[in-house]
């Protein structure tokens, strides 16, 4: 049986540099690269692994996102996803994660999936409900957080790690899982198979395609606002001693003026 | 007094506190009643528990679909008692379930979600919500616009108060749907029980990081912990090295603290690491590196060997605490 996997990826600030918001309090895109989410990478690594194991199994790769986003694809397709999806739309831009689940849904459902898999959360929104909206969306089960997972016929099978404990977890295809960074480690592309991934198909979509009212969606259409945006402040400069033997002490003496001790 | 509902979170028969901290946020904005799912023969002792912290009323259920099924029974119970009740808001505890669950029932009830606030307040209209973003680096203030504001909050953004209320049982009769019964949970094995504080809910964590350098040097960093009565935690070169367990991981892709105190040692304060305790209280750290980024966040630094440094400290604390 032909299995079909879309890993739902995101094109992201990268977390190393200055990050901020722009002045319509969305992220700001413009004044830091952006990358593959780190976290999206594993999705990808198990999304391969799976289609590895199994033969007879096509990867896409679909994000949502302005021009750049592809980026994020280039390098899904150059790890080794075999077509990609890239929803773009003028509209979407201030999408909150109730509106990208619809986006997603939609997408998905026009290019046929029997699993759908996702990294943990972004690295700059960070919120890691997206995959469990996606599969509210869909009307099928979650397998989300797992640090494995395997398919065998038409069951997938994982183990969430959670504060509580290991659930090993278990449900029919299809399915929405979403994996973390203890899944294993993310293969990087070679050479061969960056080349490779520049004639790989990459199929652009917008809300028409999708059938999605331009209101849904965006700033306007997001169920929260955000009302104020404030830099944390610098942290003041503290104390730093070298230690000539007495640092261990001398820790011992601030935390006893911070009545820690 | 509108009604406010919180989901109530639970482990081995007991309320946790986050839960408690639930509650007294809760009453900043209307009178608050419990929603307590799955806790079979406790329910009884946790719902006392709840009317002491403020909760007038406990909707309980304990059916076995809670514990078989992964999220989804949880929601549609939420769901149900929400459509009966018309809440002013809805607050769950902010962990991963937690998130899954609120953002699956704000998009059942049409209804925005706010995730891991640091604090709630009650605003002109609606719930205002503060979260942190990126990394810590920026504090966002947030309404939900359109439905009943379902918003997740991070444990230790309040203290527990106790306020006598009624704390009233009232069964629930849940219906599910063939949805709720979608992801088998085929086996749970519960995780290690620790003598130490839970990491998220630690009014002091203790971590070590790369400068550990071997699984048994983290004895170092327990003894720190234990004298101190602290949680441990680890940064992700630490787990990812295979020297501590990843439940323990604080940083971006494992826990975000946020305690009174947070000791790093042999940390260098990578924004991985950095995103996940940025928010602590006081921060103190340990290091070799006199330039490790760490340094930044610190209210208090030793420059040097943790191996000196943190044996000595340890004495210290235990020669203070006698």
């Amino acid at each position: 049986m032909s299995l079909r996997i879309i890993v739902t990826v995101k094109h992201v600030p990268d977390a190393t540099g200055d990050r901020r918001f722009a002045e319509d309090t969305t992220s700001d895109r413009d004044s830091v690269d952006g990358l593959l989410s780190e976290l999206d990478e594993y999705a990808v690594e198990q999304a391969l692994q799976i289609s590895e194991a199994h033969g007879d199994t096509e990867v896409t790769v679909l994000t949502i996102g302005p021009d750049d986003a592809r980026d994020a694809l280039r390098k899904a397709l150059s790890m080794g996803a075999d077509k990609a999806v890239h929803v773009s739309d003028d509209a979407i831009h201030g999408t909150d994660a109730i509106g990208t689940s619809l986006i997603l849904a939609k997408a998905v459902e026009h290019t046929g999936f029997d699993l759908v898999i996702s990294g943990m959360a972004s690295t700059d929104g960070t919120m890691g409900v997206v995959p469990a909206l996606l599969a509210e969306r869909l009307g099928v089960p979650q397998l989300t957080l797992l640090a494995d997972v395997t398919v065998e016929g038409a069951a997938v099978r994982g183990r969430r790690d959670s504060d509580a404990g290991s659930e090993h977890l278990e449900a029919r295809l299809p399915a929405v899982v979403s994996v973390t960074d203890q899944s294993g480690e993310a293969r990087y592309p070679s050479f061969k198979g960056i080349m490779a991934a520049k004639k790989k198909p990459v199929t652009q979509l917008d809300l028409g395609d999708l059938g999605i009212e331009p209101e849904l969606v965006g700033l306007g259409g997001a169920w929260t606002a955000v009302d104020q945006v404030t830099p944390r402040p610098a942290r003041v400069a503290g104390t730093i001693v070298l230690d000539e033997g007495e640092g261990g002490k001398q820790l011992a003496a601030f935390l006893s003026t911070q009545k820690f001790i | 007094m509108s009604e406010i509902l919180v989901l109530v979170d639970h482990a081995d028969g007991t309320v946790r506190k986050p839960a408690l901290e639930l509650l007294t946020l809760a009453r900043r904005l209307g009178t608050p009643s419990a929603v307590l799912l799955g806790a079979g023969d406790a329910t009884a002792a946790i719902a006392a528990k709840l009317g002491g912290y403020g909760a007038e009323k406990v909707y309980w259920a304990s059916d076995s679909e809670f514990g078989d099924y992964l999220v989804v029974p949880k929601v549609e119970a939420l769901e149900q008692v929400a459509r009966r009740t018309s809440p002013a808001a809805i607050l769950v505890t902010s962990s991963a379930e937690g998130k899954e669950i609120a953002a699956r029932l704000a998009l059942r009830l049409g209804s925005g979600v706010i995730t891991d606030a640091v604090d709630v307040e009650a605003g002109a209209s609606g719930p205002v919500a503060t979260q942190s973003a990126f990394a810590a680096t920026f504090t966002v203030r947030s309404t939900v616009t359109h439905g009943t504001p379902v918003i997740t909050v991070k444990p230790n953004a309040t203290g527990p108060e106790p306020a006598p209320a009624a704390g009233t049982p009232e069964e629930i009769a849940v219906t599910f749907s063939d949805a709720a019964r979608g992801t088998k949970v085929t086996s749970r094995a519960a995780r290690q029980t620790s003598s130490r504080p839970d990491l998220t809910e630690a009014a002091i964590v203790v971590s070590g990081g790369r400068g550990v350098g071997s699984a048994e040097s983290f004895g170092v960093i327990e003894a720190l912990a234990d004298s101190l009565g602290a949680a441990v935690g680890a940064s992700r070169a630490a787990v990812d090295a295979g020297w501590y367990p990843h439940s323990n991981q604080v940083g971006q892709t494992g826990k975000t603290v946020s305690p009174q105190l947070y000791i790093a040692n042999g940390i260098s304060g990578a924004i991985q690491h950095r995103a996940g305790m940025q928010t602590s209280k006081t921060i103190v750290a340990v290091n070799k590196d006199s330039e490790a980024p760490i340094f930044d966040l610190v209210d208090f630094g030793v420059v040097g060997d943790l191996f000196e440094v943190v044996p000595r400290l340890t004495a210290e604390v235990r020669a203070h605490r006698g």
